[in-house]
Protein backbone atom coordinates (compact mmCIF):
# COMPACT_ATOMS: atom_id res chain seq x y z
CA UNK A 1 0.00 0.00 0.00
CA UNK A 2 1.26 3.30 -0.67
CA UNK A 3 1.80 5.37 2.16
CA UNK A 4 3.59 9.77 2.10
CA UNK A 5 7.20 8.84 3.44
CA UNK A 6 8.64 11.34 5.06
CA UNK A 7 11.83 11.28 3.02
CA UNK A 8 9.69 11.44 -0.19
CA UNK A 9 12.40 13.20 -2.51
CA UNK A 10 15.59 12.70 -0.96
CA UNK A 11 16.49 10.57 -4.26
CA UNK A 12 16.39 13.79 -6.27
CA UNK A 13 19.97 15.11 -6.76
CA UNK A 14 20.46 18.41 -6.15
CA UNK A 15 23.47 20.64 -4.55
CA UNK A 16 21.65 20.22 -1.34
CA UNK A 17 21.42 16.46 -1.53
CA UNK A 18 24.57 16.05 -1.90
CA UNK A 19 25.66 17.38 1.10
CA UNK A 20 26.76 15.70 4.22
CA UNK A 21 24.24 14.84 6.35
CA UNK A 22 25.78 16.39 9.30
CA UNK A 23 25.98 19.25 7.71
CA UNK A 24 22.53 19.66 7.16
CA UNK A 25 21.31 18.58 10.19
CA UNK A 26 23.92 21.40 12.14
CA UNK A 27 22.79 23.73 9.64
CA UNK A 28 19.03 23.37 10.53
CA UNK A 29 19.52 23.43 13.89
CA UNK A 30 21.24 26.97 13.78
CA UNK A 31 19.28 27.98 11.64
CA UNK A 32 15.88 27.03 14.13
CA UNK A 33 18.23 28.58 16.97
CA UNK A 34 18.67 32.20 15.38
CA UNK A 35 14.56 31.71 13.72
CA UNK A 36 13.67 31.35 17.69
CA UNK A 37 15.89 33.98 19.27
CA UNK A 38 14.69 36.76 16.76
CA UNK A 39 12.80 39.65 18.26
CA UNK A 40 9.54 39.30 17.72
CA UNK A 41 9.50 43.09 15.90
CA UNK A 42 12.24 42.65 13.82
CA UNK A 43 10.28 41.86 10.40
CA UNK A 44 13.21 42.18 8.07
CA UNK A 45 15.46 39.70 10.07
CA UNK A 46 12.85 37.24 9.35
CA UNK A 47 12.42 38.31 5.80
CA UNK A 48 15.78 37.64 5.33
CA UNK A 49 15.58 34.22 6.98
CA UNK A 50 13.01 33.58 4.73
CA UNK A 51 14.59 34.47 1.67
CA UNK A 52 17.72 32.01 3.13
CA UNK A 53 15.32 29.15 3.50
CA UNK A 54 13.78 30.03 -0.14
CA UNK A 55 17.05 30.14 -1.96
CA UNK A 56 17.90 26.53 -0.51
CA UNK A 57 14.45 25.20 -1.18
CA UNK A 58 15.08 26.24 -5.05
CA UNK A 59 18.51 25.25 -5.33
CA UNK A 60 17.48 21.78 -3.75
CA UNK A 61 15.13 20.83 -6.90
CA UNK A 62 12.29 20.34 -4.22
CA UNK A 63 8.68 20.65 -6.02
CA UNK A 64 7.26 24.28 -4.58
CA UNK A 65 4.14 23.16 -3.90
CA UNK A 66 5.11 20.19 -2.26
CA UNK A 67 6.99 21.96 0.21
CA UNK A 68 3.66 24.36 0.74
CA UNK A 69 1.36 22.07 1.27
CA UNK A 70 3.67 20.21 3.89
CA UNK A 71 3.99 23.45 5.76
CA UNK A 72 0.71 23.89 6.04
CA UNK A 73 0.68 20.97 8.31
CA UNK A 74 2.13 22.84 10.97
CA UNK A 75 -0.66 25.82 11.49
CA UNK A 76 -3.20 23.88 12.95
CA UNK A 77 -0.93 22.74 15.99
CA UNK A 78 0.71 25.70 16.19
CA UNK A 79 -2.95 28.06 16.00
CA UNK A 80 -4.35 25.77 18.53
CA UNK A 81 -1.57 26.25 21.28
CA UNK A 82 -1.07 30.24 20.56
CA UNK A 83 -5.05 30.56 19.71
CA UNK A 84 -5.53 31.96 22.89
CA UNK A 85 -2.72 35.01 23.56
CA UNK A 86 -4.51 37.73 21.78
CA UNK A 87 -7.45 37.24 24.70
CA UNK A 88 -5.50 37.17 27.52
CA UNK A 89 -2.30 39.35 26.62
CA UNK A 90 -3.01 42.69 27.72
CA UNK A 91 -2.35 46.28 25.85
CA UNK A 92 -4.01 48.09 23.53
CA UNK A 93 -7.80 46.80 22.77
CA UNK A 94 -8.33 46.19 18.44
CA UNK A 95 -11.52 44.91 19.47
CA UNK A 96 -14.13 44.24 22.06
CA UNK A 97 -17.30 41.89 22.04
CA UNK A 98 -20.00 40.86 24.45
CA UNK A 99 -21.17 37.28 24.01
CA UNK A 100 -24.03 36.82 26.35
CA UNK A 101 -22.37 37.36 29.92
CA UNK A 102 -18.70 37.80 28.86
CA UNK A 103 -16.85 40.39 27.36
CA UNK A 104 -13.78 39.50 25.13
CA UNK A 105 -11.81 41.73 23.84
CA UNK A 106 -8.43 41.16 21.50
CA UNK A 107 -5.42 43.30 22.00
CA UNK A 108 -3.05 44.52 19.30
CA UNK A 109 0.40 43.03 21.17
CA UNK A 110 -1.53 39.49 21.29
CA UNK A 111 -2.14 39.52 17.73
CA UNK A 112 1.29 40.41 16.95
CA UNK A 113 3.02 37.93 19.21
CA UNK A 114 0.21 35.23 17.48
CA UNK A 115 1.08 36.01 13.85
CA UNK A 116 4.88 36.21 15.36
CA UNK A 117 4.67 32.64 16.15
CA UNK A 118 3.11 31.29 13.34
CA UNK A 119 5.77 33.00 10.92
CA UNK A 120 8.66 31.59 13.31
CA UNK A 121 7.19 28.31 13.49
CA UNK A 122 6.21 27.82 9.83
CA UNK A 123 10.22 29.13 9.01
CA UNK A 124 11.10 25.96 11.25
CA UNK A 125 9.30 23.82 9.61
CA UNK A 126 10.75 25.00 6.28
CA UNK A 127 14.04 24.21 7.48
CA UNK A 128 12.90 20.95 8.31
CA UNK A 129 10.99 20.23 5.13
CA UNK A 130 13.94 20.90 3.52
CA UNK A 131 16.56 18.81 5.90
CA UNK A 132 13.75 15.92 5.56
CA UNK A 133 13.14 15.82 1.67
CA UNK A 134 16.76 16.17 0.72
CA UNK A 135 18.36 13.54 3.14
CA UNK A 136 17.56 9.80 3.01
CA UNK A 137 16.40 8.64 6.94
CA UNK A 138 18.77 6.21 7.03
CA UNK A 139 21.80 8.75 6.45
CA UNK A 140 20.17 11.00 8.41
CA UNK A 141 20.40 8.77 11.32
CA UNK A 142 23.81 7.81 9.90
CA UNK A 143 24.49 11.23 10.54
CA UNK A 144 22.79 11.57 13.90
CA UNK A 145 25.01 8.48 15.17
CA UNK A 146 28.36 10.09 13.73
CA UNK A 147 27.07 13.19 15.74
CA UNK A 148 26.73 11.17 18.93
CA UNK A 149 23.34 10.05 19.20
CA UNK A 150 23.35 6.79 21.18
CA UNK A 151 23.07 3.70 18.73
CA UNK A 152 20.49 2.44 20.74
CA UNK A 153 18.00 5.56 20.02
CA UNK A 154 19.64 5.57 16.16
CA UNK A 155 18.21 1.89 16.39
CA UNK A 156 14.80 2.52 18.09
CA UNK A 157 14.44 5.32 15.35
CA UNK A 158 14.85 3.10 12.57
CA UNK A 159 12.98 0.51 13.06
CA UNK A 160 9.70 2.55 13.87
CA UNK A 161 10.73 4.01 9.93
CA UNK A 162 10.42 0.03 8.62
CA UNK A 163 7.82 -0.92 10.62
CA UNK A 164 5.23 2.08 11.04
CA UNK A 165 4.06 1.26 7.39
CA UNK A 166 3.76 -2.36 7.73
CA UNK A 167 1.82 -1.64 11.23
CA UNK A 168 -0.20 0.96 8.97
CA UNK A 169 -0.89 -2.27 6.31
CA UNK A 170 -1.97 -4.17 9.18
CA UNK A 171 -4.36 -1.85 10.58
CA UNK A 172 -5.66 -1.10 6.81
CA UNK A 173 -6.58 -5.12 6.91
CA UNK A 174 -7.95 -5.02 10.20
CA UNK A 175 -10.32 -2.28 9.65
CA UNK A 176 -11.24 -4.07 6.62
CA UNK A 177 -11.85 -7.39 7.88
CA UNK A 178 -14.33 -5.49 10.66
CA UNK A 179 -16.14 -3.42 8.19
CA UNK A 180 -16.88 -6.46 6.16
CA UNK A 181 -18.38 -8.45 8.78
CA UNK A 182 -20.93 -4.66 9.39
CA UNK A 183 -19.39 -3.56 12.32
CA UNK A 184 -22.53 -1.82 13.87
CA UNK A 185 -23.95 -2.11 16.94
CA UNK A 186 -24.08 0.06 20.22
CA UNK A 187 -21.75 2.48 20.68
CA UNK A 188 -20.47 0.43 23.68
CA UNK A 189 -19.97 -2.21 21.48
CA UNK A 190 -18.35 -0.14 19.06
CA UNK A 191 -15.49 0.79 21.26
CA UNK A 192 -15.15 -2.66 22.43
CA UNK A 193 -14.30 -3.67 19.03
CA UNK A 194 -11.87 -0.74 18.19
CA UNK A 195 -10.32 -1.63 22.03
CA UNK A 196 -10.09 -5.53 20.74
CA UNK A 197 -8.14 -4.19 16.90
CA UNK A 198 -5.84 -2.37 19.51
CA UNK A 199 -5.05 -5.18 21.77
CA UNK A 200 -4.34 -7.65 19.00
CA UNK A 201 -2.06 -5.10 16.91
CA UNK A 202 -0.27 -4.74 20.07
CA UNK A 203 0.59 -8.81 20.41
CA UNK A 204 1.35 -8.85 16.89
CA UNK A 205 3.54 -6.37 16.80
CA UNK A 206 5.10 -7.85 19.96
CA UNK A 207 5.16 -11.40 18.59
CA UNK A 208 6.42 -9.51 14.84
CA UNK A 209 9.45 -7.60 17.17
CA UNK A 210 10.05 -11.51 18.52
CA UNK A 211 10.47 -12.68 15.01
CA UNK A 212 12.70 -10.33 13.93
CA UNK A 213 15.22 -10.40 16.58
CA UNK A 214 15.16 -13.96 15.76
CA UNK A 215 16.00 -13.13 12.29
CA UNK A 216 18.55 -11.01 13.64
CA UNK A 217 19.95 -13.33 15.85
CA UNK A 218 20.27 -15.92 13.00
CA UNK A 219 22.43 -13.61 11.00
CA UNK A 220 25.54 -13.12 14.26
CA UNK A 221 24.02 -10.18 15.82
CA UNK A 222 24.95 -10.52 19.40
CA UNK A 223 24.08 -7.40 20.92
CA UNK A 224 26.30 -4.89 19.25
CA UNK A 225 25.51 -2.25 16.58
CA UNK A 226 28.05 -2.36 13.76
CA UNK A 227 27.69 0.00 11.22
CA UNK A 228 29.90 0.75 8.06
CA UNK A 229 31.46 4.35 8.37
CA UNK A 230 30.80 6.03 4.71
CA UNK A 231 30.10 9.88 5.98
CA UNK A 232 32.58 11.76 5.13
CA UNK A 233 32.92 15.78 5.01
CA UNK A 234 34.16 17.21 2.08
CA UNK A 235 35.20 20.94 0.69
CA UNK A 236 31.46 21.90 -0.27
CA UNK A 237 30.41 20.66 3.37
CA UNK A 238 32.90 23.42 4.66
CA UNK A 239 31.99 26.15 2.21
CA UNK A 240 28.45 25.32 2.77
CA UNK A 241 28.52 25.41 6.44
CA UNK A 242 30.52 28.66 6.72
CA UNK A 243 28.43 30.62 3.99
CA UNK A 244 25.26 29.57 5.94
CA UNK A 245 26.43 30.77 9.54
CA UNK A 246 27.46 33.79 7.67
CA UNK A 247 23.79 34.50 6.32
CA UNK A 248 22.62 33.56 9.70
CA UNK A 249 24.39 36.05 11.53
CA UNK A 250 24.42 38.55 9.15
CA UNK A 251 20.96 40.62 9.78
CA UNK A 252 22.24 40.56 13.71
CA UNK A 253 25.13 42.74 12.33
CA UNK A 254 23.54 44.84 10.30
CA UNK A 255 20.14 45.47 11.98
CA UNK A 256 20.58 45.57 15.51
CA UNK B 1 30.60 -39.20 4.65
CA UNK B 2 30.57 -36.31 6.79
CA UNK B 3 27.33 -34.77 7.42
CA UNK B 4 26.24 -31.77 7.50
CA UNK B 5 23.48 -31.73 9.69
CA UNK B 6 23.52 -34.48 12.86
CA UNK B 7 20.23 -34.47 14.86
CA UNK B 8 19.59 -37.18 17.60
CA UNK B 9 16.46 -37.61 19.09
CA UNK B 10 15.79 -34.01 19.67
CA UNK B 11 12.80 -32.83 21.66
CA UNK B 12 11.25 -29.52 22.43
CA UNK B 13 8.84 -28.48 24.60
CA UNK B 14 7.92 -24.65 24.00
CA UNK B 15 8.13 -22.64 27.81
CA UNK B 16 3.94 -22.92 27.88
CA UNK B 17 4.13 -26.85 27.71
CA UNK B 18 3.74 -27.14 23.91
CA UNK B 19 5.55 -29.76 23.17
CA UNK B 20 7.10 -28.56 19.37
CA UNK B 21 9.29 -32.15 18.75
CA UNK B 22 9.40 -35.48 19.88
CA UNK B 23 12.45 -37.54 19.55
CA UNK B 24 13.14 -36.59 16.13
CA UNK B 25 16.60 -37.48 14.15
CA UNK B 26 17.86 -36.43 10.91
CA UNK B 27 21.28 -36.51 8.98
CA UNK B 28 21.93 -34.38 6.03
CA UNK B 29 24.59 -34.71 3.92
CA UNK B 30 26.34 -32.73 1.62
CA UNK B 31 24.64 -32.27 -1.94
CA UNK B 32 21.57 -33.18 -0.52
CA UNK B 33 18.09 -30.52 -1.02
CA UNK B 34 16.21 -32.24 1.65
CA UNK B 35 12.24 -30.84 1.72
CA UNK B 36 10.47 -30.94 5.34
CA UNK B 37 6.99 -31.10 4.48
CA UNK B 38 3.73 -31.38 6.90
CA UNK B 39 0.53 -29.99 7.93
CA UNK B 40 0.04 -26.67 9.83
CA UNK B 41 1.68 -27.26 13.26
CA UNK B 42 3.48 -30.14 12.48
CA UNK B 43 6.64 -28.17 14.35
CA UNK B 44 8.80 -27.89 11.05
CA UNK B 45 9.62 -24.25 11.57
CA UNK B 46 10.65 -25.44 15.17
CA UNK B 47 12.92 -27.62 13.64
CA UNK B 48 14.46 -24.85 11.45
CA UNK B 49 15.21 -22.69 14.53
CA UNK B 50 17.23 -25.46 15.88
CA UNK B 51 19.66 -25.84 13.02
CA UNK B 52 21.48 -22.43 13.94
CA UNK B 53 20.41 -22.75 17.71
CA UNK B 54 18.01 -20.20 17.61
CA UNK B 55 16.13 -22.70 19.69
CA UNK B 56 17.86 -25.66 21.87
CA UNK B 57 15.96 -28.73 22.57
CA UNK B 58 17.36 -31.15 25.07
CA UNK B 59 19.86 -33.27 23.34
CA UNK B 60 22.49 -32.30 20.85
CA UNK B 61 22.69 -30.53 16.98
CA UNK B 62 25.66 -30.95 15.48
CA UNK B 63 26.21 -28.25 12.28
CA UNK B 64 29.19 -29.60 10.49
CA UNK B 65 30.08 -32.04 13.85
CA UNK B 66 29.87 -28.74 15.39
CA UNK B 67 27.61 -29.09 18.14
CA UNK B 68 24.93 -26.37 18.72
CA UNK B 69 26.46 -24.70 21.94
CA UNK B 70 26.90 -21.37 22.85
CA UNK B 71 30.46 -20.70 21.99
CA UNK B 72 29.93 -21.97 18.41
CA UNK B 73 26.78 -20.60 17.82
CA UNK B 74 28.56 -17.49 15.73
CA UNK B 75 30.78 -20.19 13.72
CA UNK B 76 27.06 -22.08 13.57
CA UNK B 77 25.31 -19.11 11.82
CA UNK B 78 27.93 -18.36 9.54
CA UNK B 79 27.46 -21.57 8.17
CA UNK B 80 24.10 -21.74 8.33
CA UNK B 81 21.68 -19.01 6.36
CA UNK B 82 18.35 -19.28 8.19
CA UNK B 83 15.49 -17.49 6.01
CA UNK B 84 12.13 -16.85 8.17
CA UNK B 85 8.80 -16.45 6.37
CA UNK B 86 7.62 -13.41 6.63
CA UNK B 87 10.21 -10.64 4.61
CA UNK B 88 8.99 -8.15 6.25
CA UNK B 89 10.79 -9.78 9.53
CA UNK B 90 13.67 -11.03 7.63
CA UNK B 91 14.59 -6.82 6.25
CA UNK B 92 14.57 -5.08 9.27
CA UNK B 93 17.14 -2.51 7.49
CA UNK B 94 15.63 0.87 5.68
CA UNK B 95 17.69 0.34 2.31
CA UNK B 96 18.51 -3.33 0.93
CA UNK B 97 22.69 -2.64 1.20
CA UNK B 98 22.08 -2.35 5.15
CA UNK B 99 19.92 -6.05 5.27
CA UNK B 100 22.80 -7.57 3.13
CA UNK B 101 25.69 -6.15 5.09
CA UNK B 102 24.01 -6.58 8.18
CA UNK B 103 25.21 -10.64 8.40
CA UNK B 104 28.66 -9.62 7.17
CA UNK B 105 29.11 -6.79 9.28
CA UNK B 106 28.43 -8.62 12.22
CA UNK B 107 30.55 -11.33 11.60
CA UNK B 108 33.42 -8.77 11.36
CA UNK B 109 33.94 -8.47 7.69
CA UNK B 110 36.28 -5.81 6.46
CA UNK B 111 34.46 -2.94 4.81
CA UNK B 112 35.84 -3.31 1.44
CA UNK B 113 34.63 -7.25 2.15
CA UNK B 114 31.20 -6.71 3.07
CA UNK B 115 30.53 -4.52 -0.21
CA UNK B 116 31.93 -7.58 -2.07
CA UNK B 117 29.93 -10.09 -0.86
CA UNK B 118 26.56 -7.65 -0.87
CA UNK B 119 27.26 -7.17 -4.68
CA UNK B 120 27.54 -10.99 -5.04
CA UNK B 121 24.84 -11.61 -2.48
CA UNK B 122 22.35 -9.19 -4.62
CA UNK B 123 23.85 -10.34 -8.28
CA UNK B 124 22.85 -13.55 -7.16
CA UNK B 125 19.38 -13.14 -6.46
CA UNK B 126 19.63 -11.19 -9.74
CA UNK B 127 18.63 -7.99 -8.20
CA UNK B 128 21.84 -6.00 -8.09
CA UNK B 129 21.23 -1.89 -8.20
CA UNK B 130 18.72 -2.22 -5.13
CA UNK B 131 20.97 -1.44 -2.82
CA UNK B 132 19.72 1.82 -1.72
CA UNK B 133 15.77 1.07 -2.32
CA UNK B 134 13.54 0.59 0.92
CA UNK B 135 11.90 -2.90 1.42
CA UNK B 136 8.80 -1.14 1.75
CA UNK B 137 9.09 -0.29 -2.37
CA UNK B 138 9.52 -3.72 -3.24
CA UNK B 139 7.33 -6.80 -5.17
CA UNK B 140 7.04 -9.94 -2.37
CA UNK B 141 8.77 -11.48 -4.72
CA UNK B 142 11.45 -9.24 -4.76
CA UNK B 143 11.30 -9.05 -1.03
CA UNK B 144 11.90 -13.29 -1.28
CA UNK B 145 15.00 -12.65 -3.19
CA UNK B 146 16.24 -10.23 -1.10
CA UNK B 147 15.73 -11.93 1.98
CA UNK B 148 17.71 -15.12 0.61
CA UNK B 149 20.65 -12.63 -0.47
CA UNK B 150 20.34 -11.35 3.32
CA UNK B 151 21.93 -15.12 4.45
CA UNK B 152 23.78 -15.76 1.24
CA UNK B 153 26.42 -12.81 1.53
CA UNK B 154 27.45 -14.81 4.46
CA UNK B 155 28.46 -17.74 2.04
CA UNK B 156 26.44 -20.56 4.53
CA UNK B 157 26.94 -24.35 3.74
CA UNK B 158 23.65 -24.82 4.45
CA UNK B 159 20.72 -22.79 3.03
CA UNK B 160 17.33 -23.40 5.35
CA UNK B 161 14.43 -21.21 4.38
CA UNK B 162 10.65 -21.49 5.18
CA UNK B 163 8.01 -21.54 3.23
CA UNK B 164 9.51 -19.74 0.03
CA UNK B 165 6.83 -19.59 -2.29
CA UNK B 166 3.99 -18.75 -0.07
CA UNK B 167 2.18 -15.43 -1.24
CA UNK B 168 3.80 -16.04 -4.80
CA UNK B 169 2.25 -15.61 -7.80
CA UNK B 170 3.19 -18.68 -10.46
CA UNK B 171 5.24 -17.05 -12.20
CA UNK B 172 7.47 -15.50 -9.43
CA UNK B 173 7.58 -18.79 -8.07
CA UNK B 174 8.83 -20.57 -10.40
CA UNK B 175 11.96 -18.07 -11.26
CA UNK B 176 12.46 -18.45 -7.54
CA UNK B 177 12.36 -22.17 -7.87
CA UNK B 178 14.79 -21.80 -10.73
CA UNK B 179 16.90 -19.30 -8.59
CA UNK B 180 17.38 -21.87 -6.11
CA UNK B 181 18.02 -25.07 -8.04
CA UNK B 182 21.46 -22.68 -9.33
CA UNK B 183 22.96 -22.24 -5.43
CA UNK B 184 25.59 -24.65 -4.89
CA UNK B 185 24.52 -25.45 -0.66
CA UNK B 186 22.75 -28.03 0.45
CA UNK B 187 19.11 -26.46 1.31
CA UNK B 188 16.61 -27.37 3.73
CA UNK B 189 13.09 -26.04 2.98
CA UNK B 190 10.30 -26.56 4.74
CA UNK B 191 7.36 -26.00 2.93
CA UNK B 192 3.02 -26.99 1.37
CA UNK B 193 4.01 -26.73 -2.21
CA UNK B 194 4.60 -30.17 -3.57
CA UNK B 195 5.25 -28.71 -7.10
CA UNK B 196 8.59 -27.13 -5.38
CA UNK B 197 9.42 -30.54 -3.54
CA UNK B 198 9.41 -31.77 -6.30
CA UNK B 199 11.12 -29.97 -8.41
CA UNK B 200 14.00 -29.10 -6.46
CA UNK B 201 14.30 -31.88 -3.78
CA UNK B 202 15.65 -34.86 -4.17
CA UNK B 203 14.51 -35.92 -0.75
CA UNK B 204 11.61 -35.50 1.45
CA UNK B 205 10.59 -35.57 5.11
CA UNK B 206 7.54 -35.64 6.51
CA UNK B 207 6.48 -34.30 10.00
CA UNK B 208 3.63 -34.55 12.28
CA UNK B 209 2.48 -33.71 15.49
CA UNK B 210 6.54 -33.01 15.94
CA UNK B 211 7.50 -36.52 15.20
CA UNK B 212 9.25 -37.43 11.78
CA UNK B 213 7.05 -39.99 10.24
CA UNK B 214 8.37 -40.53 7.08
CA UNK B 215 11.87 -39.71 5.46
CA UNK B 216 13.31 -40.90 1.78
CA UNK B 217 12.95 -40.46 -1.56
CA UNK B 218 11.10 -37.42 -3.33
CA UNK B 219 9.48 -39.56 -5.62
CA UNK B 220 8.30 -42.13 -3.72
CA UNK B 221 7.19 -40.15 -0.78
CA UNK B 222 4.75 -37.65 -2.79
CA UNK B 223 3.24 -40.82 -4.83
CA UNK B 224 2.20 -42.44 -1.74
CA UNK B 225 -1.00 -41.40 -1.43
CA UNK B 226 -2.40 -43.12 1.81
CA UNK B 227 0.96 -41.65 3.48
CA UNK B 228 0.16 -37.69 2.26
CA UNK B 229 -3.82 -38.40 3.41
CA UNK B 230 -2.47 -39.42 6.67
CA UNK B 231 -1.23 -36.31 7.15
CA UNK B 232 -3.21 -33.80 5.30
CA UNK B 233 -0.50 -33.24 2.44
CA UNK B 234 -3.83 -34.29 0.28
CA UNK B 235 -7.22 -34.53 -0.17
Amino acid sequence: MKHSFIDEYSDLDSFIHRLDPRTKLIASLAFIVAVVLTPANNWRVFAFYFCIVAVLLILSKLPPLYVLRRSLVIFPFVFLIAVFIPFFKEGEIAGSYNIWLWQISVTYSGLFILANVMVKSWLCILGLILLSSTTRLADLLKGLRQLGVPKVMILILSFMYRYIFVLADEVMRMQRARDSRNFGGSRLHQIRTVGNMAGTLFIRSYERGERIYAAMLARGFDGQVRTLHKLSFRQTDAYFGAVFCLMLIFPCVIWW
Amino acid sequence: MDKVIEIKNLSFTYPDGRQGLKNVDLNVYPGENVAVIGPNGAGKSTLLLHFNGILRGNSTVKICRLPVEEKNLKEIRKKVGLVFQDPEDQLFSLNVFDDVAFGPINMGYAESEVRQRVARALEWVGVDGYEQRSPHHLSVGEKKRIAIATVLSLDPEVLVIDEPTSNLDPRSKWSLIELLKQLPMVKIIATHDLELVRALCGRTVVMDEGKIVADGNTEDILDDITLLKAHGLAH
